[in-house]
């Protein structure tokens, strides 16, 4: 399963979506879509497992957990950022 | 000098908050709570009460990010915390980018208030503040 799959696997089981996963585009809004924001701490903590990263504070931001480009830019970032400092 | 006035509000589901903690556990709490604010919750009676006192904070946590209108300013919500005066009243106390972010808004005074009924919990926080 690719990164993108996941996440949408992970938005299906926890974002409480009024909408089914499958329909959104990556630039769908997830608030619009019906996720609140104590679904988001479930859709973090859920990618947080699922990717072995933690989200930095200043990650905790509305728009990171938007759409899923956009958590899908976040999770690059972290697991780059393991990558880069596994190899140092 | 310039007034000014801001309000957030934020519902939250007292199921919501039990069905976190029993697939993330102590994960969950220690994201989004306090040890103070745990430790009260968990004084309860029962589960039930424990998960409407999480939920309140929950939502007042919301509504301060609301009200300070910070929703991008990479918040812990550990960083708004519900704290209880000894007199039983509920206050809030900021730190790190919470802090900072009221900071910015020009030193507000905040008010909150909770409640929750069934399975609903809610709060409302008031920002106040007067720019030079």
């Amino acid at each position: 399963m690719n990164p993108t799959d996941q996440i949408r696997a992970i938005l299906k089981e926890h974002a409480r979506l009024a909408v089914d996963v499958a329909t959104l585009s990556d630039d769908s809004d997830l608030y619009e879509a019906g996720m609140t924001s104590h679904a988001s701490v479930n859709v973090m903590l859920a990618l947080e497992g699922t990717f072995d990263v933690e989200f930095p504070d200043r990650m905790l931001r509305r728009g990171v957990f938007g759409s899923l480009a956009s958590i899908r830019a976040a999770i690059l970032e972290l697991t780059q950022g393991a990558t880069t400092e596994a190899a140092q | 000098m310039s007034p000014g006035l801001s309000v957030g509000l934020d519902v939250v589901d007292v199921r919501d908050i039990e069905a976190s903690i029993a697939r993330f556990g102590a994960r969950y709490l220690s994201r989004i709570y306090t040890r103070a604010e745990v430790d009260y919750a968990m004084s309860a009676r029962d589960r039930a009460t424990a998960a409407r006192r999480l939920a309140a904070r929950f939502a007042a946590k919301e509504a301060t990010i609301k009200a300070l209108g910070a929703s991008e300013r990479g918040i812990s919500l550990r960083q708004i915390e519900v704290a209880r005066r000894d007199d039983g009243a509920i206050v809030l106390a900021l730190s790190g980018a919470a802090f900072a972010a009221a900071r910015e808004a020009g030193e507000p005074t905040l008010a909150v208030s909770v409640s929750h009924e069934g399975h609903l919990a809610a709060a409302v926080v008031i920002c106040t503040w007067v720019k030079p």
